[in-house]
């Protein structure tokens, strides 16, 4: 079946239920072989839905690994032995986990994993909080970041056909924000019970399956890991050159399948609100309440955060005078990125943060944004269109 | 592996290395060889780095030329001396990390499974001692507990040796190596022991100066993980270099320590596996008469 058929086309149906609940309707929908789970709040909700999809018979193999760093490798060695695979995990999970992350990139494995972000433990927290984001920007993976569940739904099915394409053959990490998407319930649209993604097929892979049903079978001739010379290092660098050039490339696909990797509204706009995850639900919020006041504010809604839309930001703001980045952890490392995207940022207010828990009250944006257009010299938007 | 797959194609003949050649022609795939053919085939094992001497890449040597089903054997490695040998060797093999190792082979294992239900697909898991019974002991033993179908072997050559000689849990108690400048405090891991107790249905000590034998307990352990339970195949190879020994002279310490009793060679067959193991006897000395 045409994936696309499956994620726009196919009749949805509305149900009213969790992210966890989503994440599993969206692994029903997978065709996945393999999940391996370990329990950490907020997570393992999901991880037990999936086990009851092993047992009504959507998976053909389930079990519960021994810790985070043992199931990432033990999806690695799965994925490599040509299974689809799916696990997640939540903050100090993907801390424990941390050595496999490049790992799977540097083997080109599709492995989908994700993450119901909550802090880690500087002081420990359990709450929601996405600073593990920051510390996975480099990895190798490509990374989307759901705003509610039905986002959580569709961003996983997507995941595996951007994940798979030949061309790009790498993990990605879909990351949520924990308990606000995983806990709560929300208007979910979902695509038929019947529906589901092809099989994974390996023998579209770039890299030889473990198997020994794929050829090569003798995998180098001269080991470069121990030849200390210029070339060994040359042929290094570029492997490491050519995961990120696959990343790269993941661009097309998931502007073909999510239709970008951000979301713009009304781009006229002379003032930004620009976030990912459930800051854009609270940003959509406090827009209302600006533009209520006068203060006429657009909304840029970050999806995938690797590949980062470097050039689209550009473009949307290019015409901006002010662009502030709420987000819930307490590094910022949404604004940096924005910082280093765009031309003239001292445009960008990096603010407001929460974290160790907090809520992001709608009052908390909108106060940013007034205090940040009352700097000396900021041009007030009032509801005039932009330039 | 299908046949057909261990083939030169067309036009590539005269570009393809000899060693690669000899493989297509006379390699182990589909044969049925072992250690005692050693010498009439070409070996799996290629030229490799490891140091001149040493008894972990004779005691590699010897593993790979006892594996029952090479064309169906995929072994997962882990960091340290071998994986820099594992390269140069003919079958299938991942090297992931320091101390996963039995992790993604539980993984490999059973995704085999699912693609392949009608074969056997062999997954050995080929590590150091540092990586077995140090940094990676918890995912050892828990693929143990787990009852996975896969064979772990360890090369214990009683130190860390890819990083400069460091004490790990299988050196011999007192021995002075870096990290334990006043001399190691505990007695080497009895892993042998636990791997029993933790569900292991074969388990055998072994080293290369046995050849013939730690074939024979190479080609038990991987049989016996193909039915019945997780098997530990635990081979004594001490690192002459890092020990600072002339290297003609490892296998006379290897049988010195043997006779002085500290190594001793053992086996554990559980009753299922014996049984199995016999069974299987049967049937191959019935094939042989027909
Ligand atoms: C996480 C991690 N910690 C430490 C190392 C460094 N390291 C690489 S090989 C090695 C020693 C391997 O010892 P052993 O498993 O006994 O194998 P040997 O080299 O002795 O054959 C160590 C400590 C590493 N690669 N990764
Ligand atoms: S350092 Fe020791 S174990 Fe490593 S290759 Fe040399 S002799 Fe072998
Ligand atoms: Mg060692």
């Amino acid at each position: 079946m045409d994936p696309e058929y499956l994620f726009s086309e196919a009749p949805r149906r509305q149900v009213f239920i969790t992210g966890s609940e989503a994440v599993a309707e969206a692994v029903k929908r997978a065709n996945v072989d393999i999940a391996i789970a370990y329990p950490i709040t907020p997570q393992s909700e999901s991880m037990h839905l999936v086990g009851d999809l092993y047992d009504q018979g959507y998976l053909k193999d389930y079990y519960r690994g021994e810790n985070e760093f043992a199931v990432m490798a033990a999806v690695h060695g799965a994925s490599l032995g040509g299974g689809r695979v799916f696990t997640a995990t939540s903050g100090p999970g993907t801390l424990r986990a941390m050595e496999m992350f490049p790992v799977w990139a540097g083997s080109r494995q599709p492995v989908v994993c994700a993450f119901m972000c909550r802090g880690v433990s500087l002081p420990p927290s359990i709450q929601p909080e996405n600073i593990e984001m920051a510390m996975l920007l480099d990895v190798g993976m490509l990374m989307f970041h759901a705003e509610d569940a039905q986002d959580f739904l569709d961003m996983i099915l997507k995941a595996y056909a951007v994940a798979e394409q030949p061309d790009v053959h790498l993990p990605v990490g879909v990351f949520a924000d924990g308990f606000f998407v995983t806990h709560t319930r929300s208007a979910v649209l979902l695509p038929p019970d019947d529906l589901k993604l092809a099989a994974y097929d390996p023998r579209r892979a770039p890299v030889p399956t473990f198997d020994m049903e794929t050829p090569p079978i003798r995998l180098v001739r001269d080991p470069l890991l121990n030849k200390s010379n210029f070339i060994s290092y040359a042929a290094n660098a570029s492997w490491h050159q050519e995961i990120a050039a696959a990343a790269e490339r993941a661009r097309k696909h998931i502007r073909r399948y999510m239709g970008g990797l951000l979301e713009v509204e009304d781009p006229a706009a002379v003032v930004f609100l620009a976030a990912s995850g459930t800051a854009v639900s609270q940003s959509r919020e406090a827009i209302k309440v600006l533009r209520a006041e006068g203060i006429r504010v657009g909304l840029i809604k970050i999806m995938s955060i690797r590949p980062f839309p470097v050039r689209e930001i550009e473009a949307v703001t290019a015409h901006a005078d002010l662009i502030v980045v709420p987000e819930f952890n307490i590094g910022g490392w949404l604004a940096r990125e924005i910082k280093a995207a765009i031309d003239n940022n001292r445009r960008v207010v990096g603010g407001p943060r929460v974290f160790g828990g907090m809520t992001m009250p709608t009052e908390l944006i909108v106060n940013e944004v007034r205090n940040a257009l009352s700097r000396p010299g900021t041009r007030q938007p009032g509801m005039r269109a932009g330039i | 592996m299908s046949k057909g797959l261990f083939r030169i194609s067309p036009g590539f003949e005269d570009v393809m290395p000899a060693e690669y050649k000899e493989l297509v022609t006379n390699g182990p795939y589909g044969r049925d060889l072992g250690v005692k053919d050693l010498g009439t085939f070409k070996e799996l094992i290629e030229e490799h780095p490891l140091c001149a001497g040493c008894a972990e890449a004779l005691a590699l040597r010897l593993i790979l030329a006892s594996l029952p089903s090479p064309e169906d054997t995929v072994i997962v490695g882990s960091t340290g001396c071998s994986s820099l040998l594992f390269t140069q060797v003919a079958v299938q093999n991942i090297h992931s990390l320091f101390g996963n190792q039995n992790a993604v082979a539980t993984g490999l294992k059973r995704a085999l499974r699912l693609r392949f239900p009608d074969k056997v697909k062999d997954v050995v898991v080929i590590a150091g001692d540092g990586a077995t019974v140090d940094i990676g002991l918890d995912m050892v033993m828990q693929s143990w507990f787990r009852r996975e179908l896969i064979t772990t072997i360890m090369l214990d050559n009683e130190v860390y040796a890819n990083t400069g000689g460091q004490e790990s849990g299988m050196s011999p108690q007192g021995a002075v190596l870096y990290m334990a400048p006043l001399g190691k405090k505990f007695p080497k891991v009895n892993l042998p022991e636990i791997a029993r107790e933790a569900g292991c249905a074969y388990v055998a000590t072994i080293s290369p100066a046995l050849p013939r034998r730690l074939g024979k307990v190479v080609r038990r352990a991987i049989l016996v993980a193909r039915e019945i339970g997780p098997s530990y195949v635990q081979v004594f190879c001490p690192c002459p270099t890092n020990f600072k020994w002339p290297s003609a002279q490892v296998l006379q310490k290897i049988r010195d320590r043997q006779k002085e009793g500290i190594f001793k060679v053992r086996e554990y067959v559980s009753p299922e596996a014996e049984a199995y193991l016999a069974g299987l006897e049967v049937e191959r000395q019935h094939d042989e008469q027909e």
